[in-house]
């Protein structure tokens, strides 16, 4: 038998679980709000072509409006202006073979639980790591915040200074992107950085560091409490948008139960 | 004195609602300028310019001069009862609904006898104070009221029936967000509305207004999503008599301010296609129960830039999806017409807001546009023009088209 083989019979056993980590694309889900005078993420939304009516006896359809950044979705280095001379930085000319690798998790949740602006700091790298091993070499990197779970107001967090939902700091990026050469970074909030990751140095420094290296993001992450520490798969294939800066896309993680 | 309304009893939903009737429509060009006047609220009749004659009912010709030339102008609104009578029945249902229906013959001070409506407490040979409404078929109708205000005047039937008043009646503010929703709030809750539903999008993100409104309902409405719009529709759309769409996308700049259509494509999804997904979802239902006694569906109210007349190119993209929804609440009068559901258009110059700010006064406070709203209401009309800058402009396009536009679309060193 070969490996797919043995990997497709896998699913179907149940041996491999397919664990899905996307947020339905729903028009009440929150995006990014950005100061008014900037340019702002569009809302999905969804407007009826035909419903089985005279507007299309037999069939039913709809159209779609949104951003590349709503719902969950992927972040190409061509996002972040660091990221905009990356050779291949946008979704339609990245590699397919990034869409599907390892990932790791590092479980957050507890912090996060306490301190809505928990930091993911390179200490708590190297004490995660401690315990599992060194993040290997161009793995996806989740932020494990069980931030999904929140719902409404609760979820972007804002107040009168702006959001506050966790992220990491310059430091722990460094670390992942310059010494263990990750592959992607992801989270279960609205974007990469913390809510007032503005403030750190340099400003948003998931956004900053990881497109300015070529690596990837992934945001409005759920279901990240059903995931290993380490030997899962991630499945993350972007739309093949031209010129595109990121994509709302299914994610999905295959994890091998050990029996 | 007149019997006070009482809040109606619940529906009995075994009985069918009453079919919207309307009074006659026909009217000859000439007299259609009573309605243009009744729009606006204003008493006016044709005068001869030649010799000055003022006439009534309205003609082709002067009735004294034969001269052809008889604008309308505002005259002094006094009067005096020579004879009344009361209808008791009509061939014309809308009235053989209402009967009786109190009419007289009015000596006006300006010189003609007008046949007209009478208020419930006008004294025999009383003076009379005058005025001109729209009635259930959007036509000008003459009506005759006590000189001083008597107790619960505005609940006189017929009054009623050429009013808007949001007095016992179920009012929806499309976007709570607004910084006029407050204020909207306040006033039609101190008008006597009943109920108070506001629409608030995005529940996802804090609502500093919400605190604002203890007398509302909030529900959840984005007027950008036809879905929300719909939903709100099938809970509520049987309750609404009165609906004020103050949802509204601003942003300084006209073509080439911006670089690309975003803020564009938001102005016209929230200020033309938002009115459209509103009257799409809650028209229907509005205009099936015009007719449906006391919290009878009266009113649909848009509150439009008077830049929508003319643009204002410092906010010339805004200003063209003003200009769009104003066409559109145009095509709605007509949709809306045999229901004799009003389309009440409040214009507003620069609102007191954050996209204002750096615009000298005189700004239109939202406590100053939420009382000419509920004053449009109960003067029945479809056009109010509220605050100077309003006013003025409206004026001026009226007065000449081309001169207003050429004004301001002014060079910098204009």
């Amino acid at each position: 038998m070969s490996t797919l083989t043995d990997f497709a019979a896998g699913i179907a056993a149940g041996a491999i679980r397919v664990v899905d980590l996307t947020h339905t694309l729903d028009p009440d889900f929150p995006v990014i709000i950005l100061p008014p005078e900037f340019g702002q993420c569009a809302r999905f939304r969804m407007e009826e072509i035909s419903a089985y009516d005279h507007r299309g006896p037999a069939w039913k359809w709809h159209n779609l409006t949104l951003s590349e950044h709503t719902g969950t979705h992927f972040d190409a280095p061509s996002h972040w202006i660091s990221g905009r001379d990356v050779p291949n930085g946008s979704v339609d000319e990245i590699p397919v073979d990034m869409f599907v690798g390892p990932v790791v998790v590092i479980d957050c949740s507890e912090g996060a639980a306490k301190d809505d602006d928990y930091e993911l700091t390179p200490e708590v790298i190297t004490a995660w790591e401690a315990e599992h091993g060194q993040i290997p070499a161009d793995a996806w990197v989740l932020m494990r915040t069980d931030w999904s779970k929140r719902r409404g107001e609760a979820y972007l967090n804002m107040t009168d200074d702006g959001p506050h939902s966790p992220g990491p700091t310059p430091a722990a990026m460094r670390l992942l992107v310059e010494e263990r050469n990750i592959r992607g970074f992801g989270t279960e909030t609205v974007g990469t950085d913390a809510g007032q990751g503005m403030h750190y140095t340099p400003p948003y420094p998931a956004h900053f560091i990881l497109h300015g290296a070529g690596k990837y993001g992934l945001q409005c992450l759920a279901n990240l409490d059903q995931l290993p520490a380490t030997g899962a798969v991630l499945m993350a294939p972007p739309l093949k948008i031209k010129n595109g800066t990121g994509s709302p896309l299914r994610v999905m993680a295959m994890v091998e139960d050990k029996s | 004195m007149t019997n006070p309304l009482s809040p109606p009893p619940r529906k009995n939903p075994q009985i069918r609602s009453v079919v919207p009737t309307q009074p006659l429509e026909i009217r000859s060009r000439a007299a259609v300028g009573l309605t243009a006047c009744a729009a606006e609220g204003r008493f006016a009749l044709q005068t001869c310019v030649e010799c000055g004659t003022v006439q009534y009912p309205p003609r082709d010709a002067c009735c004294n001069c034969l001269g052809v030339e008889l604008p309308w102008r505002d005259i002094t609104p006094f009067g005096e009862l020579l004879a009344e009578t009361t209808v008791q029945t009509s061939v014309n249902s809308y009235f053989r609904e209402r009967a009786p229906w109190r009419m007289g013959s009015v000596k006006l001070d300006a010189g003609p006898t007008v046949l007209c409506h009478l208020h419930g407490d006008i004294e025999p040979r009383a003076r009379v104070k005058m005025i001109n409404r729209l009635d259930k078929a959007g036509q000008g109708v003459i009506m005759a009221l006590p000189m001083e205000r008597t107790p619960n005047m505005e609940d006189d039937p017929i009054l009623r029936a050429i009013s808007c008043d949001p007095k016992l009646r179920r009012v929806l503010i499309a976007d709570g967000r607004n910084p006029n929703a407050p204020a909207l709030v306040k006033v039609l809750k101190d008008a006597g509305a009943t109920m108070i539903f506001v629409g608030e999008a995005e529940s996802w993100r804090p609502n500093p207004n919400r605190a604002l409104m203890p007398d509302a309902e909030i529900l959840p409405l984005d007027v950008t999503d036809t879905a929300s719009v719909k939903e709100l529709a099938g809970e509520i759309g049987g309750k609404v008599d009165i609906l004020i769409n103050n949802a509204r996308f601003l942003r300084p700049g006209g073509a080439l301010a911006r670089g690309d259509t975003g803020w564009a494509r938001d102005e016209m999804e929230v200020n033309y296609l938002g009115l459209m997904r509103l009257a799409q979802a809650f028209g229907p239902g509005m205009c099936a129960r015009t007719a449906d006694g006391v919290n009878s569906a009266v009113a649909w109210v848009n509150i439009l830039s008077v830049n929508a007349l003319a643009n204002d190119p410092s906010f010339g993209s805004f200003c063209a999806s003003q200009a769009a929804a104003l066409s559109l609440s145009q095509s709605l009068r007509g949709e809306f017409r045999s229901s004799g559901l009003r389309v009440m258009n409040v214009f507003v110059g620069p609102t007191d807001d954050e996209w204002h700010q750096p615009l000298p006064p005189p700004k239109v406070p939202p406590a100053g546009l939420a009382r000419s709203v509920v004053q449009g209401l109960r003067d029945g009309l479809e056009d109010v023009y509220c605050g100077d800058i309003a006013k003025e402009t409206a004026a001026r396009h009226a007065e000449n088209p081309k001169v207003l536009e050429r004004e301001l679309t002014m060079g910098g060193a204009g």
